[in-house]
Protein backbone atom coordinates (compact mmCIF):
# COMPACT_ATOMS: atom_id res chain seq x y z
CA UNK A 1 0.00 0.00 0.00
CA UNK A 2 1.29 3.42 -0.90
CA UNK A 3 0.92 6.05 1.76
CA UNK A 4 -1.98 8.42 1.18
CA UNK A 5 -1.15 12.05 0.38
CA UNK A 6 -4.24 13.35 2.12
CA UNK A 7 -5.61 11.27 4.95
CA UNK A 8 -8.76 12.36 6.73
CA UNK A 9 -9.23 10.32 9.90
CA UNK A 10 -12.62 10.31 11.49
CA UNK A 11 -13.29 14.03 11.54
CA UNK A 12 -16.47 15.35 13.10
CA UNK A 13 -17.66 18.93 13.00
CA UNK A 14 -20.91 20.23 14.41
CA UNK A 15 -22.46 23.68 14.21
CA UNK A 16 -24.86 23.80 17.13
CA UNK A 17 -27.18 20.85 16.57
CA UNK A 18 -26.21 20.37 12.94
CA UNK A 19 -23.55 17.73 12.40
CA UNK A 20 -21.93 18.89 9.16
CA UNK A 21 -19.18 16.27 9.23
CA UNK A 22 -20.03 13.00 10.90
CA UNK A 23 -17.00 10.80 11.50
CA UNK A 24 -15.63 11.21 7.99
CA UNK A 25 -12.73 9.07 6.89
CA UNK A 26 -11.33 9.62 3.43
CA UNK A 27 -7.98 9.44 1.70
CA UNK A 28 -6.25 10.50 -1.48
CA UNK A 29 -3.58 8.21 -2.87
CA UNK A 30 -0.74 9.15 -5.21
CA UNK A 31 -1.72 9.14 -8.87
CA UNK A 32 -5.47 9.15 -8.41
CA UNK A 33 -8.41 11.44 -8.79
CA UNK A 34 -10.76 10.93 -5.90
CA UNK A 35 -14.11 12.58 -6.52
CA UNK A 36 -16.31 13.76 -3.69
CA UNK A 37 -19.96 14.06 -4.65
CA UNK A 38 -23.10 14.76 -2.75
CA UNK A 39 -26.25 16.84 -2.88
CA UNK A 40 -26.26 20.50 -1.83
CA UNK A 41 -25.97 20.83 1.92
CA UNK A 42 -24.28 17.44 2.30
CA UNK A 43 -21.29 19.07 4.01
CA UNK A 44 -18.78 19.10 1.13
CA UNK A 45 -17.71 22.68 1.74
CA UNK A 46 -17.31 22.06 5.48
CA UNK A 47 -15.16 19.04 4.75
CA UNK A 48 -13.00 20.96 2.26
CA UNK A 49 -12.59 23.80 4.76
CA UNK A 50 -11.31 21.33 7.35
CA UNK A 51 -8.87 19.76 4.93
CA UNK A 52 -7.59 23.16 3.76
CA UNK A 53 -7.29 24.51 7.31
CA UNK A 54 -9.98 27.18 7.39
CA UNK A 55 -11.99 25.15 9.93
CA UNK A 56 -10.77 23.05 12.85
CA UNK A 57 -12.58 19.72 13.33
CA UNK A 58 -14.17 18.94 16.70
CA UNK A 59 -12.74 15.44 16.58
CA UNK A 60 -10.44 13.50 14.31
CA UNK A 61 -7.32 14.38 12.35
CA UNK A 62 -6.17 15.56 8.96
CA UNK A 63 -2.87 14.12 7.72
CA UNK A 64 -0.90 15.53 4.82
CA UNK A 65 1.98 13.57 3.29
CA UNK A 66 2.43 11.52 6.43
CA UNK A 67 2.19 14.36 8.93
CA UNK A 68 -0.61 15.37 11.25
CA UNK A 69 -1.58 18.88 10.16
CA UNK A 70 -4.79 19.16 12.19
CA UNK A 71 -3.38 21.98 14.31
CA UNK A 72 -1.88 23.94 11.40
CA UNK A 73 -3.53 26.94 9.75
CA UNK A 74 -4.21 27.43 6.04
CA UNK A 75 -0.87 29.04 5.08
CA UNK A 76 1.10 26.32 6.87
CA UNK A 77 -0.84 23.58 5.08
CA UNK A 78 -0.35 25.35 1.75
CA UNK A 79 3.40 25.44 2.39
CA UNK A 80 3.31 21.71 3.10
CA UNK A 81 1.95 21.09 -0.36
CA UNK A 82 -1.80 21.52 -0.35
CA UNK A 83 -2.96 23.32 -3.50
CA UNK A 84 -6.51 24.49 -3.36
CA UNK A 85 -8.96 26.02 -5.81
CA UNK A 86 -12.05 27.74 -4.51
CA UNK A 87 -15.65 27.12 -5.40
CA UNK A 88 -16.19 30.86 -5.71
CA UNK A 89 -13.20 32.35 -7.49
CA UNK A 90 -10.85 33.82 -4.95
CA UNK A 91 -8.54 36.06 -6.91
CA UNK A 92 -7.06 39.55 -6.69
CA UNK A 93 -9.55 41.22 -9.02
CA UNK A 94 -7.61 44.47 -9.55
CA UNK A 95 -4.50 42.59 -10.59
CA UNK A 96 -3.79 41.34 -14.06
CA UNK A 97 -4.02 37.66 -14.90
CA UNK A 98 -0.24 37.37 -14.85
CA UNK A 99 0.03 39.13 -11.48
CA UNK A 100 -2.40 36.64 -9.99
CA UNK A 101 -0.29 33.75 -11.22
CA UNK A 102 2.79 35.54 -9.84
CA UNK A 103 1.16 35.59 -6.40
CA UNK A 104 1.16 31.80 -6.45
CA UNK A 105 4.74 31.52 -7.69
CA UNK A 106 5.92 34.07 -5.10
CA UNK A 107 3.97 32.41 -2.30
CA UNK A 108 5.59 29.12 -3.13
CA UNK A 109 9.11 30.55 -3.23
CA UNK A 110 8.37 32.31 0.04
CA UNK A 111 10.70 35.32 -0.14
CA UNK A 112 7.86 37.78 0.28
CA UNK A 113 9.76 40.17 2.55
CA UNK A 114 11.74 41.80 -0.24
CA UNK A 115 11.01 45.44 -0.53
CA UNK A 116 12.98 47.08 -3.29
CA UNK A 117 13.40 44.66 -6.22
CA UNK A 118 10.78 44.92 -8.98
CA UNK A 119 8.82 41.67 -8.82
CA UNK A 120 7.53 41.78 -12.38
CA UNK A 121 11.12 41.68 -13.65
CA UNK A 122 11.89 38.53 -11.67
CA UNK A 123 12.37 36.13 -14.56
CA UNK A 124 12.19 32.94 -12.50
CA UNK A 125 8.84 33.91 -11.00
CA UNK A 126 7.54 35.13 -14.33
CA UNK A 127 8.44 31.92 -16.08
CA UNK A 128 6.72 29.85 -13.42
CA UNK A 129 3.62 32.02 -13.70
CA UNK A 130 3.58 32.03 -17.48
CA UNK A 131 4.05 28.27 -17.67
CA UNK A 132 1.00 27.80 -15.47
CA UNK A 133 -1.06 30.24 -17.55
CA UNK A 134 0.03 28.41 -20.65
CA UNK A 135 -1.09 25.08 -19.18
CA UNK A 136 -4.62 26.32 -18.57
CA UNK A 137 -4.76 28.27 -21.83
CA UNK A 138 -4.80 31.79 -20.45
CA UNK A 139 -1.49 33.06 -21.88
CA UNK A 140 -3.04 35.50 -24.32
CA UNK A 141 -5.04 37.14 -21.52
CA UNK A 142 -2.06 37.67 -19.23
CA UNK A 143 -2.16 41.49 -19.34
CA UNK A 144 -5.92 41.65 -18.81
CA UNK A 145 -7.36 42.76 -15.50
CA UNK A 146 -8.79 39.77 -13.68
CA UNK A 147 -12.11 41.54 -13.11
CA UNK A 148 -12.56 41.60 -16.89
CA UNK A 149 -12.30 37.81 -17.23
CA UNK A 150 -15.36 35.67 -17.82
CA UNK A 151 -16.54 33.35 -15.09
CA UNK A 152 -15.00 30.33 -16.80
CA UNK A 153 -11.68 32.11 -17.33
CA UNK A 154 -11.56 32.95 -13.65
CA UNK A 155 -11.92 29.25 -12.86
CA UNK A 156 -9.01 28.55 -15.17
CA UNK A 157 -6.95 31.23 -13.44
CA UNK A 158 -7.80 29.69 -10.06
CA UNK A 159 -6.31 26.48 -11.38
CA UNK A 160 -3.26 28.27 -12.80
CA UNK A 161 -2.49 29.85 -9.42
CA UNK A 162 -2.77 26.45 -7.75
CA UNK A 163 -0.44 24.99 -10.41
CA UNK A 164 2.27 27.58 -9.66
CA UNK A 165 2.35 26.22 -6.11
CA UNK A 166 3.52 22.89 -7.51
CA UNK A 167 1.67 21.15 -4.67
CA UNK A 168 1.76 17.56 -3.43
CA UNK A 169 -2.02 17.31 -3.60
CA UNK A 170 -4.82 19.34 -5.14
CA UNK A 171 -8.17 20.01 -3.56
CA UNK A 172 -10.42 21.40 -6.29
CA UNK A 173 -13.83 22.74 -5.48
CA UNK A 174 -16.00 22.59 -8.63
CA UNK A 175 -13.40 23.51 -11.23
CA UNK A 176 -15.82 22.73 -14.08
CA UNK A 177 -18.46 25.25 -13.05
CA UNK A 178 -19.12 27.84 -15.74
CA UNK A 179 -16.66 26.41 -18.24
CA UNK A 180 -19.04 25.39 -21.03
CA UNK A 181 -18.80 22.19 -23.06
CA UNK A 182 -15.57 22.98 -24.88
CA UNK A 183 -13.81 24.25 -21.74
CA UNK A 184 -14.93 21.25 -19.69
CA UNK A 185 -13.58 18.86 -22.30
CA UNK A 186 -10.21 20.61 -22.28
CA UNK A 187 -10.05 20.64 -18.50
CA UNK A 188 -10.97 16.94 -18.29
CA UNK A 189 -8.07 16.10 -20.59
CA UNK A 190 -5.76 18.34 -18.57
CA UNK A 191 -6.74 16.98 -15.14
CA UNK A 192 -6.54 13.45 -16.43
CA UNK A 193 -2.88 14.00 -17.30
CA UNK A 194 -2.20 16.01 -14.17
CA UNK A 195 -3.12 13.16 -11.80
CA UNK A 196 0.03 11.19 -12.61
CA UNK A 197 2.10 14.06 -11.22
CA UNK A 198 -0.23 15.30 -8.48
CA UNK A 199 -3.30 13.52 -7.11
CA UNK A 200 -6.57 15.45 -6.98
CA UNK A 201 -9.40 15.47 -4.50
CA UNK A 202 -12.19 16.68 -6.76
CA UNK A 203 -15.48 18.12 -5.61
CA UNK A 204 -17.69 18.36 -8.66
CA UNK A 205 -21.33 18.57 -9.63
CA UNK A 206 -20.76 17.78 -13.30
CA UNK A 207 -21.37 14.01 -13.27
CA UNK A 208 -20.04 13.49 -16.79
CA UNK A 209 -16.73 14.96 -15.66
CA UNK A 210 -16.75 12.91 -12.45
CA UNK A 211 -17.41 9.64 -14.26
CA UNK A 212 -14.84 10.47 -16.93
CA UNK A 213 -12.10 11.40 -14.47
CA UNK A 214 -12.51 9.69 -11.12
CA UNK A 215 -10.56 6.63 -10.06
CA UNK A 216 -12.64 6.49 -6.91
CA UNK A 217 -15.79 8.25 -5.79
CA UNK A 218 -16.95 9.05 -2.28
CA UNK A 219 -20.55 9.98 -1.73
CA UNK A 220 -21.33 12.42 1.05
CA UNK A 221 -24.90 12.69 2.24
CA UNK A 222 -26.00 14.47 5.39
CA UNK A 223 -22.42 14.78 6.67
CA UNK A 224 -21.66 11.06 6.30
CA UNK A 225 -19.75 9.15 3.65
CA UNK A 226 -22.33 6.58 2.55
CA UNK A 227 -20.12 4.89 -0.03
CA UNK A 228 -16.57 4.91 -1.36
CA UNK A 229 -15.36 2.93 -4.34
CA UNK A 230 -14.54 2.77 -8.04
CA UNK A 231 -16.89 4.44 -10.51
CA UNK A 232 -18.68 1.24 -11.58
CA UNK A 233 -19.36 0.25 -8.00
CA UNK A 234 -20.79 3.65 -7.09
CA UNK A 235 -23.00 3.71 -10.18
CA UNK A 236 -24.38 0.33 -9.22
CA UNK A 237 -24.85 1.15 -5.54
CA UNK A 238 -28.54 1.17 -4.64
CA UNK A 239 -28.13 3.41 -1.62
CA UNK A 240 -26.26 6.01 -3.67
CA UNK A 241 -28.85 5.87 -6.43
CA UNK A 242 -31.70 6.54 -4.08
CA UNK A 243 -29.86 9.13 -2.02
CA UNK A 244 -28.26 11.07 -4.78
CA UNK A 245 -28.03 9.93 -8.36
CA UNK A 246 -31.76 9.37 -8.63
CA UNK A 247 -32.49 12.97 -7.79
CA UNK A 248 -34.02 14.94 -10.58
CA UNK A 249 -31.55 17.84 -10.47
CA UNK A 250 -28.70 15.61 -11.54
CA UNK A 251 -28.09 14.32 -15.02
CA UNK A 252 -26.94 10.67 -14.92
CA UNK B 1 4.47 62.29 -17.08
CA UNK B 2 1.93 63.48 -14.56
CA UNK B 3 4.31 62.58 -11.76
CA UNK B 4 7.06 64.70 -13.31
CA UNK B 5 4.69 67.62 -13.91
CA UNK B 6 3.50 67.48 -10.32
CA UNK B 7 7.01 67.41 -8.90
CA UNK B 8 8.23 70.14 -11.25
CA UNK B 9 5.28 72.30 -10.25
CA UNK B 10 6.12 71.86 -6.58
CA UNK B 11 9.69 72.84 -7.39
CA UNK B 12 8.90 75.77 -9.70
CA UNK B 13 6.53 77.65 -7.41
CA UNK B 14 9.03 78.17 -4.55
CA UNK B 15 11.77 79.09 -7.04
CA UNK B 16 9.51 81.69 -8.58
CA UNK B 17 8.51 82.90 -5.12
CA UNK B 18 12.18 83.18 -4.23
CA UNK B 19 12.88 85.32 -7.28
CA UNK B 20 9.98 87.69 -6.59
CA UNK B 21 10.80 87.53 -2.87
CA UNK B 22 7.60 86.00 -1.46
CA UNK B 23 8.82 83.84 1.43
CA UNK B 24 5.28 83.11 2.54
CA UNK B 25 4.58 81.23 -0.68
CA UNK B 26 7.71 79.15 -0.17
CA UNK B 27 6.54 78.24 3.31
CA UNK B 28 3.12 77.36 1.93
CA UNK B 29 4.60 74.95 -0.62
CA UNK B 30 6.93 73.53 2.02
CA UNK B 31 3.85 72.79 4.10
CA UNK B 32 2.30 70.99 1.13
CA UNK B 33 5.49 68.99 0.60
CA UNK B 34 5.66 67.90 4.27
CA UNK B 35 1.98 66.97 4.36
CA UNK B 36 2.52 65.09 1.10
CA UNK B 37 5.15 62.96 2.88
CA UNK B 38 2.62 62.21 5.61
CA UNK B 39 0.05 61.29 2.96
CA UNK B 40 2.47 59.06 1.08
CA UNK B 41 3.16 57.36 4.40
CA UNK B 42 -0.51 56.78 5.20
CA UNK B 43 -1.04 55.55 1.66
CA UNK B 44 1.29 52.61 2.29
CA UNK B 45 -1.22 51.33 4.84
CA UNK B 46 -4.44 52.69 3.34
CA UNK B 47 -3.78 52.41 -0.37
CA UNK B 48 -1.43 49.46 -0.70
CA UNK B 49 -2.63 47.45 2.29
CA UNK B 50 -6.26 48.54 2.49
CA UNK B 51 -5.82 49.37 6.18
CA UNK B 52 -8.09 52.30 7.01
CA UNK B 53 -6.18 53.82 9.89
CA UNK B 54 -7.75 56.76 11.67
CA UNK B 55 -4.85 56.93 14.09
CA UNK B 56 -1.98 58.14 11.96
CA UNK B 57 -1.95 61.43 13.84
CA UNK B 58 -0.24 59.40 16.59
CA UNK B 59 2.77 58.85 14.34
CA UNK B 60 2.67 62.38 12.93
CA UNK B 61 2.55 63.76 16.46
CA UNK B 62 5.21 61.41 17.79
CA UNK B 63 7.52 62.62 15.04
CA UNK B 64 6.64 66.17 16.02
CA UNK B 65 7.30 65.56 19.71
CA UNK B 66 10.52 63.71 18.92
CA UNK B 67 11.70 66.93 17.33
CA UNK B 68 10.16 69.13 20.05
CA UNK B 69 11.56 67.24 23.00
CA UNK B 70 15.07 66.81 21.60
CA UNK B 71 15.30 70.46 20.54
CA UNK B 72 13.77 71.68 23.82
CA UNK B 73 16.47 69.95 25.84
CA UNK B 74 19.13 71.28 23.50
CA UNK B 75 17.92 74.88 23.76
CA UNK B 76 17.54 74.74 27.55
CA UNK B 77 20.83 72.86 28.01
CA UNK B 78 19.14 70.21 30.11
CA UNK B 79 19.77 66.51 29.60
CA UNK B 80 16.86 64.39 28.33
CA UNK B 81 17.69 61.64 30.82
CA UNK B 82 20.66 61.09 33.09
CA UNK B 83 19.91 57.61 34.39
CA UNK B 84 20.95 54.96 33.41
CA UNK B 85 23.02 56.88 30.91
CA UNK B 86 23.15 60.46 29.74
CA UNK B 87 21.10 61.45 26.71
CA UNK B 88 21.23 65.06 25.70
CA UNK B 89 18.94 66.98 23.42
CA UNK B 90 20.01 67.78 19.89
CA UNK B 91 19.48 70.40 17.23
CA UNK B 92 20.73 68.13 14.47
CA UNK B 93 17.99 67.39 11.97
CA UNK B 94 19.28 64.01 10.73
CA UNK B 95 19.43 62.72 14.31
CA UNK B 96 15.93 64.05 14.96
CA UNK B 97 14.65 62.41 11.77
CA UNK B 98 16.11 59.06 12.76
CA UNK B 99 14.63 59.30 16.25
CA UNK B 100 11.25 60.32 14.82
CA UNK B 101 11.30 57.39 12.40
CA UNK B 102 12.38 54.91 15.07
CA UNK B 103 9.86 56.09 17.67
CA UNK B 104 6.91 56.12 15.29
CA UNK B 105 7.90 52.77 13.80
CA UNK B 106 7.96 51.25 17.29
CA UNK B 107 4.61 52.81 18.12
CA UNK B 108 3.19 51.51 14.82
CA UNK B 109 4.51 48.05 15.65
CA UNK B 110 2.74 48.05 19.02
CA UNK B 111 -0.49 49.66 17.77
CA UNK B 112 -0.53 47.55 14.62
CA UNK B 113 0.14 44.29 16.43
CA UNK B 114 -2.99 44.83 18.50
CA UNK B 115 -5.24 46.63 15.99
CA UNK B 116 -4.61 44.22 13.12
CA UNK B 117 -6.32 41.45 15.04
CA UNK B 118 -9.49 43.22 13.98
CA UNK B 119 -10.71 44.25 10.55
CA UNK B 120 -13.07 46.73 8.95
CA UNK B 121 -14.83 49.23 11.14
CA UNK B 122 -13.30 47.76 14.33
CA UNK B 123 -9.85 48.43 12.97
CA UNK B 124 -10.81 52.05 12.25
CA UNK B 125 -12.16 52.44 15.78
CA UNK B 126 -9.16 50.86 17.50
CA UNK B 127 -6.64 52.96 15.59
CA UNK B 128 -8.74 56.01 16.43
CA UNK B 129 -8.73 55.03 20.09
CA UNK B 130 -4.95 54.61 20.14
CA UNK B 131 -4.55 57.99 18.47
CA UNK B 132 -6.75 59.63 21.10
CA UNK B 133 -4.73 57.97 23.86
CA UNK B 134 -1.61 59.74 22.64
CA UNK B 135 -3.55 62.98 22.27
CA UNK B 136 -4.85 63.03 25.82
CA UNK B 137 -1.52 61.90 27.18
CA UNK B 138 0.20 64.86 25.50
CA UNK B 139 -2.45 67.26 26.82
CA UNK B 140 -2.09 66.08 30.39
CA UNK B 141 1.69 65.81 30.49
CA UNK B 142 2.96 69.18 31.73
CA UNK B 143 6.68 68.55 31.24
CA UNK B 144 6.50 69.50 27.56
CA UNK B 145 3.91 72.22 27.56
CA UNK B 146 0.79 70.14 27.91
CA UNK B 147 -2.08 71.69 26.05
CA UNK B 148 -0.05 74.80 25.16
CA UNK B 149 2.54 72.88 23.22
CA UNK B 150 6.22 73.47 22.93
CA UNK B 151 7.96 76.30 21.08
CA UNK B 152 11.41 75.94 19.56
CA UNK B 153 13.19 79.21 18.89
CA UNK B 154 15.52 78.31 16.06
CA UNK B 155 14.93 75.71 13.38
CA UNK B 156 17.16 72.68 13.72
CA UNK B 157 20.13 72.33 11.45
CA UNK B 158 21.72 70.02 8.97
CA UNK B 159 25.32 70.23 7.79
CA UNK B 160 25.72 73.89 8.73
CA UNK B 161 23.01 75.12 6.33
CA UNK B 162 20.88 78.07 7.32
CA UNK B 163 17.53 76.44 7.89
CA UNK B 164 15.79 79.70 8.70
CA UNK B 165 16.13 80.49 5.01
CA UNK B 166 12.79 79.27 3.62
CA UNK B 167 14.23 78.04 0.35
CA UNK B 168 16.91 75.94 2.04
CA UNK B 169 14.38 74.30 4.33
CA UNK B 170 12.09 73.74 1.37
CA UNK B 171 14.91 72.07 -0.57
CA UNK B 172 15.57 69.67 2.31
CA UNK B 173 11.89 68.75 2.61
CA UNK B 174 11.57 68.39 -1.15
CA UNK B 175 14.58 66.09 -1.30
CA UNK B 176 13.08 63.95 1.46
CA UNK B 177 9.77 63.79 -0.41
CA UNK B 178 11.62 62.57 -3.51
CA UNK B 179 13.43 59.96 -1.44
CA UNK B 180 10.22 58.76 0.19
CA UNK B 181 8.44 58.61 -3.18
CA UNK B 182 11.32 56.63 -4.63
CA UNK B 183 11.26 54.12 -1.76
CA UNK B 184 7.47 53.74 -1.79
CA UNK B 185 7.26 53.27 -5.56
CA UNK B 186 9.93 50.58 -5.33
CA UNK B 187 8.01 49.06 -2.44
CA UNK B 188 4.76 49.01 -4.43
CA UNK B 189 6.43 47.14 -7.28
CA UNK B 190 8.36 44.72 -5.04
CA UNK B 191 7.47 41.12 -4.11
CA UNK B 192 6.22 42.50 -0.79
CA UNK B 193 4.06 45.06 -2.61
CA UNK B 194 2.55 42.39 -4.86
CA UNK B 195 1.63 40.16 -1.95
CA UNK B 196 0.40 43.06 0.19
CA UNK B 197 -1.89 44.17 -2.64
CA UNK B 198 -3.17 40.63 -2.92
CA UNK B 199 -3.85 40.57 0.82
CA UNK B 200 -5.78 43.83 0.45
CA UNK B 201 -7.94 42.43 -2.33
CA UNK B 202 -8.36 38.90 -1.07
CA UNK B 203 -6.76 37.62 2.15
CA UNK B 204 -7.98 34.07 1.47
CA UNK B 205 -5.96 34.01 -1.74
CA UNK B 206 -2.79 34.93 0.13
CA UNK B 207 -3.39 32.20 2.71
CA UNK B 208 -4.00 29.65 -0.03
CA UNK B 209 -0.55 30.34 -1.47
CA UNK B 210 1.05 29.79 1.93
CA UNK B 211 1.47 33.32 3.26
CA UNK B 212 0.00 35.01 6.33
CA UNK B 213 -1.77 38.32 5.66
CA UNK B 214 -1.17 39.55 9.24
CA UNK B 215 2.59 39.73 8.80
CA UNK B 216 2.18 41.68 5.56
CA UNK B 217 -0.31 44.12 7.08
CA UNK B 218 1.86 44.71 10.13
CA UNK B 219 4.98 45.38 8.07
CA UNK B 220 3.07 47.85 5.89
CA UNK B 221 1.65 49.53 8.98
CA UNK B 222 5.12 49.98 10.51
CA UNK B 223 6.60 51.40 7.30
CA UNK B 224 3.59 53.66 6.97
CA UNK B 225 3.91 54.91 10.55
CA UNK B 226 7.63 55.54 10.17
CA UNK B 227 7.17 57.73 7.08
CA UNK B 228 4.35 59.66 8.72
CA UNK B 229 6.59 60.16 11.77
CA UNK B 230 9.31 61.66 9.60
CA UNK B 231 6.74 64.07 8.16
CA UNK B 232 5.71 64.98 11.70
CA UNK B 233 9.28 65.92 12.63
CA UNK B 234 9.56 68.13 9.54
CA UNK B 235 6.16 69.70 10.21
CA UNK B 236 7.17 70.62 13.75
CA UNK B 237 10.39 72.08 12.41
CA UNK B 238 8.48 74.10 9.83
CA UNK B 239 6.34 75.71 12.53
CA UNK B 240 9.05 75.62 15.20
CA UNK B 241 6.19 74.52 17.38
CA UNK B 242 4.61 71.25 18.41
CA UNK B 243 1.33 70.84 20.24
CA UNK B 244 -1.24 68.11 20.93
CA UNK B 245 -3.16 69.32 17.86
CA UNK B 246 -0.72 67.30 15.77
CA UNK B 247 -1.94 64.21 17.65
CA UNK B 248 -5.65 64.96 17.33
CA UNK B 249 -7.97 62.82 15.26
CA UNK B 250 -8.65 65.78 12.98
CA UNK B 251 -5.02 65.49 11.87
CA UNK B 252 -5.58 61.80 11.06
CA UNK B 253 -8.62 62.83 9.07
CA UNK B 254 -6.73 65.51 7.16
CA UNK B 255 -3.96 63.12 6.17
CA UNK B 256 -6.63 60.71 4.98
CA UNK B 257 -8.23 63.50 2.96
CA UNK B 258 -4.93 64.03 1.09
CA UNK B 259 -4.88 60.37 0.18
CA UNK B 260 -8.51 60.22 -0.92
CA UNK B 261 -8.36 63.52 -2.83
CA UNK B 262 -5.22 62.47 -4.64
CA UNK B 263 -6.09 58.86 -5.32
CA UNK B 264 -5.99 55.90 -2.97
CA UNK B 265 -3.27 53.40 -3.78
CA UNK B 266 -1.41 55.62 -6.22
CA UNK B 267 2.08 56.36 -5.02
CA UNK B 268 2.00 59.99 -6.19
CA UNK B 269 -1.67 60.49 -5.37
CA UNK B 270 -1.20 61.99 -1.89
CA UNK B 271 1.26 64.52 -3.32
CA UNK B 272 -1.46 65.85 -5.60
CA UNK B 273 -3.95 65.59 -2.75
CA UNK B 274 -1.81 67.54 -0.28
CA UNK B 275 -0.98 70.18 -2.89
CA UNK B 276 -4.66 70.61 -3.73
CA UNK B 277 -5.58 70.72 -0.05
CA UNK B 278 -3.10 73.47 0.70
CA UNK B 279 -4.14 75.42 -2.39
CA UNK B 280 -7.80 75.18 -1.38
CA UNK B 281 -6.99 76.08 2.21
CA UNK B 282 -5.12 79.14 0.96
CA UNK B 283 -7.58 80.39 -1.67
CA UNK B 284 -10.87 79.30 -0.18
CA UNK B 285 -9.66 80.13 3.31
CA UNK B 286 -9.12 83.67 2.03
CA UNK B 287 -12.71 83.83 0.80
CA UNK B 288 -14.46 82.38 3.79
CA UNK B 289 -13.77 81.09 7.26
CA UNK B 290 -16.03 78.18 6.41
CA UNK B 291 -13.93 76.92 3.54
CA UNK B 292 -14.23 73.36 4.82
CA UNK B 293 -17.73 73.31 3.35
CA UNK B 294 -16.25 73.63 -0.13
CA UNK B 295 -13.58 71.09 0.68
CA UNK B 296 -16.32 68.74 1.81
CA UNK B 297 -18.20 69.22 -1.44
CA UNK B 298 -15.08 68.50 -3.48
CA UNK B 299 -14.31 65.45 -1.37
CA UNK B 300 -17.85 64.21 -1.88
CA UNK B 301 -17.48 64.71 -5.61
CA UNK B 302 -14.23 62.73 -5.65
CA UNK B 303 -15.65 59.86 -3.63
CA UNK B 304 -18.85 59.68 -5.70
CA UNK B 305 -17.56 60.30 -9.20
CA UNK B 306 -13.79 59.83 -9.26
CA UNK B 307 -12.84 56.87 -7.11
CA UNK B 308 -9.25 57.08 -8.29
CA UNK B 309 -9.03 60.64 -6.94
CA UNK B 310 -7.84 63.55 -9.06
CA UNK B 311 -4.89 61.41 -10.00
CA UNK B 312 -7.03 58.65 -11.38
CA UNK B 313 -9.18 61.23 -13.17
CA UNK B 314 -6.24 62.64 -15.08
CA UNK B 315 -3.97 59.65 -15.48
CA UNK B 316 -6.59 56.93 -15.97
CA UNK B 317 -5.91 53.38 -15.00
CA UNK B 318 -2.27 52.47 -14.95
CA UNK B 319 -0.81 49.50 -16.79
CA UNK B 320 0.91 47.06 -14.49
CA UNK B 321 3.12 45.37 -17.06
CA UNK B 322 3.30 44.63 -20.79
Amino acid sequence: MTEPVIDVRGITKAFGGLVASDDITLDLKPGEIHALIGPNGAGKSTLIAQIAGALRPDRGQVWLTGQDVTALDTPARARRGLGRTFQISSLAMDYTVLQNAMIGALGRRGDVMRFLRPVMRDTALREAAETALDQVGLSEFRALRTAELSHGQRRQLELAVALTLNPRAFVMDEPMAGLGAEGSKRLITFLSELRARTPILLVEHDMDAVFALADRISVLVGGRIIATGPVSEIRANEEVRSAYLGQEDVQP
Amino acid sequence: MLNAALLLGLLAIPLWAWIVDEPFTITLVTRAVILAIAGVGLNVALGLGGLVSLGHAAFFGLGGYAMGILAYHAQTYTPLIEVPFLIEGTKSMPVIWLVAIAVSALAALAIGALSLRTTGVYFIMITLAFGQMFYYFAISWPAYGGEDGLSIYVRNGVAGLNMMDPLTFFAICYALLLLVLFIVSRLAASPFGLMLGAARQNPARVEAVGQGPYRLYLTAFVISGAITGLAGALFADLNRFVSPVMLSWQTSGEIMVFVILGGVGRVFGPVAGAALFIALEHWLGGLSDYWHIYLGAILLGVVLFARGGIYGLIAGRGVAHD
